[in-house]
């Protein structure tokens, strides 16, 4: 089944003239997405990569149905793309821009949760579906369809884990980039939850990363609810306590959050964890 | 960013929060609003300043002469102290602790206060602590004050003083984009006046397009790491051999993780981001080469930023900043073929596997010059 975005999402751009928009609409379309409308304010009546371009999410819903958006505007207008999004009814929200301001993201988090829209990101990679569909940046050629359900916080990282996955020839059900930002719209457990539901995924590789309580939730939920195998890889052991590695997620502050403290308390819920990337495909392997 | 005490007391002031009357000296000394005892106070973007040396109590004239002479150009905990804040030492019959900061758990603001205040919070038990969540779009309450002040064990005379902060600090949260604005401690004085003895105020670096005003401010980062991030490069320095370029966080740990497997330190890490300008790739290696390492490990997974991209990056800092350093590139994803094939016959040594890239980069680092 996979999750999240399959084959029959109907996917709209926001910001499709943009430099990222475009190019990664192309990709998404080779990969096999139907997208089905792009949005960008002043340039309706455009096509780009044949795909109609609307001045509004509203008339883009309206004309084609679409359920699902993408969103790659700049930062600064992140807010008000969500919320226009879902004031037209969109489902699933998937934003791939990073530097989203945090109160504007704990803005979109609060009033999605009520409206029951699933938002995934901010700053993340986006969600793939191989053989099915992606909305996502990832590039294309690392996946390969099969069984393992992938969850990570980051979004390079995530590209390194699938390709070796997928050259060690393990498929994915579905890939899922949450993000590394300190409010997202998705959460671990979220991702947990759909994929100890979802019958195509058999097992489940967690990515996570120093800083946050985000790993020490995902363990606490797995040790309850889920009876898949889980193996799982984070990074930043040899990363220095204070300082921020790159985005705002992952910095380890006053000692919580750390490497040691999240490798734990997986342990402690049956999780394998890899030392590095590459020991992930053998703990995957090794599950029968 | 963290901005100093000083700066934070400025805007509990703009906001009507209580703050102790000061001066601010740059080395010279205050005759005027100084009243004894006093508390001289290092102004450095960091937490542990009193264990560190830099807050002293004051009993005359001539004691704040020697405090303010020992202080300033005194260096505290890596930073350089160019300011002190003198102020009138606050007698106090309890000290409370307050903040608003982001729960990361439930994407929510979040409000703290214990009437453990004037000790690191870390140290306060949890169930000293009482928590109450404020929705973003709704905004603060006067049940979330009218709880707290309860919960605190506030009397009469108190209780008006601290829903007025509290709605202050909320304010001020908002208006400045903030992570965290704390007061710890908030006294209550012996004539039950509530005084912010202390600020601590963080703003999203995310947010800083909508705050021109903190852009100028210097923040808490190494001259080196300040320049990278007018270029948006995010960057980091330690004390290894092994300069890391990478996109995106999780792969620049991922990949220290690598050398310190392999039994080599990482010195300075750049996390190029998502970008698609060969100019800014250009930059991040001459940054890089700033920080003289021995070695640097490329490793790109392209995806926003395409592969190409990158290698037209490198070239050009070769081409024209007449570059001299050990490379390996590791460079994966959207384009790989294109960085391959403009690599080639270049002084950058491609590498597909990480683990071997890594291994490369330890053998040059702990090998001779």
């Amino acid at each position: 089944m996979a999750v999240i975005i399959t084959e029959k999402s109907k996917v709209l751009i926001q910001g499709i003239t943009g430099h990222q928009g475009e190019f990664h609409t192309l990709k998404m379309k080779e990969f096999g997405t139907n997208v089905v409308a792009g949005v960008t304010p002043g340039k309706g009546g455009q096509k780009v990569h044949e795909v109609p371009v609307f001045d509004s999410v509203r008339s883009a819903v309206k004309e084609t149905g679409a359920d699902t958006s993408g969103i790659f505007v700049p930062a600064p207008y992140v807010l008000d793309a969500a919320i226009e999004a879902m004031d037209a009814g969109i489902e699933t929200i998937i934003i791939i821009t990073e530097h989203v301001p945090v109160h504007d993201a704990m803005k979109i988090v609060s009033i999605s949760s009520k409206l029951g829209v699933r938002v995934v990101g901010p700053n993340c990679p986006g969600v793939a579906s191989p053989g099915k569909a992606k909305l996502a940046i990832i590039p294309n050629q690392i996946f390969k369809k099969g069984d393992v359900g992938v969850v990570s916080r980051s979004g390079t990282l995530t590209y390194e884990i699938v390709d070796l996955l997928t050259q060690a020839g393990i498929g994915q059900s579905t890939c899922v980039g949450i993000g590394g930002d300190r409010v997202s719209g998705t959460s671990f457990v979220d991702v947990l939850k759909l994929f100890q539901k979802d019958k195509q995924t058999k097992k489940i590789v967690l990515v996570g990363e120093i800083g946050g309580p985000a790993e020490e939730d995902a363990a606490k939920y797995i040790s309850k609810e889920v009876t898949k195998p889980v193996s799982a890889y984070i990074a930043g052991k040899s990363a220095p306590p204070g300082k921020r590695m790159g985005h705002a997620g992952a910095i380890i502050s006053r000692g919580s959050g750390t490497a040691e403290g999240k490798i734990k308390a997986l342990e402690d819920a049956g999780v394998k964890v890899a030392g590095v990337t590459a020991d992930i495909v053998n703990l995957v392997k090794r599950i029968a | 960013m963290n901005l100093l005490e000083i700066e934070g007391k400025r805007l509990f002031f703009d906001y009507g929060i209580p703050v102790p009357m000061g001066r601010l000296s740059h080395g010279e000394v205050p005759t005027d609003f100084v009243r004894y005892p006093a508390v001289v106070k290092a102004q450095v973007p960091t937490g542990g300043r009193g264990k560190a040396g830099g807050i002293r109590i004051v009993n005359d004239v001539s004691e704040l002469e020697r405090a303010i002479k020992e202080i300033v150009g005194s260096s505290i905990k890596g930073y350089k102290v160019w300011e002190v804040l003198v102020e009138q030492k606050i007698e106090s019959q309890k000290e409370l602790y307050l903040s608003i900061t982001i729960d990361r758990s439930s994407g929510k603001p979040i409000l703290m206060a214990s009437a453990m205040g004037g000790m690191d919070i870390e140290g306060v038990p949890d169930e000293k602590i009482f928590k109450d969540w404020i929705d973003p779009w709704v905004g603060l309450q006067p049940f979330h004050a009218k709880n707290m002040a309860s919960a605190l064990e506030l009397g009469s005379g108190t209780t008006g003083q601290f829903h007025a902060i509290l709605q202050g600090l909320w304010k001020l949260f908002l208006d400045v984009d903030a992570e965290l604005v704390e007061i710890n401690p908030l006294a209550i004085t012996s004539d039950s006046r509530l005084v912010a003895v202390d600020s601590k105020v963080v703003i999203d670096d995310d947010s800083l397009f909508r705050h021109e005003n903190y852009k100028k401010l210097p923040g808490d980062i190494t001259p080196l790491e300040k320049k990278a991030r007018d270029k948006g490069i995010a960057f980091v320095q330690l004390d290894g051999n092994i300069g890391v370029i990478a996109n995106g966080a999780g792969l620049t740990m991922a990949t220290l993780d690598f050398l310190s497997m392999h039994g080599g330190k990482g010195g300075v890490f750049l996390d190029l981001g998502g970008t698609d300008d060969p100019e800014k790739v250009k930059e991040a290696l001459l940054l890089m080469a700033e920080a003289k390492p021995k070695v640097v490990l490329i490793n790109i997974f392209g995806g926003i930023t395409k592969c190409d991209t990158v290698a037209s990056g490198l070239l050009q800092a070769f081409q024209d900043g007449g570059l001299d350093l050990n490379i390996i590139a590791r460079i994966k994803g959207v384009n790989e073929e294109q960085a391959v094939e403009m690599l080639k016959g270049s002084k950058i040594r491609p590498v597909i596997s990480l683990d071997e890239a890594a291994k490369a980069a330890v053998e040059i680092s702990s090998g001779g010059a």
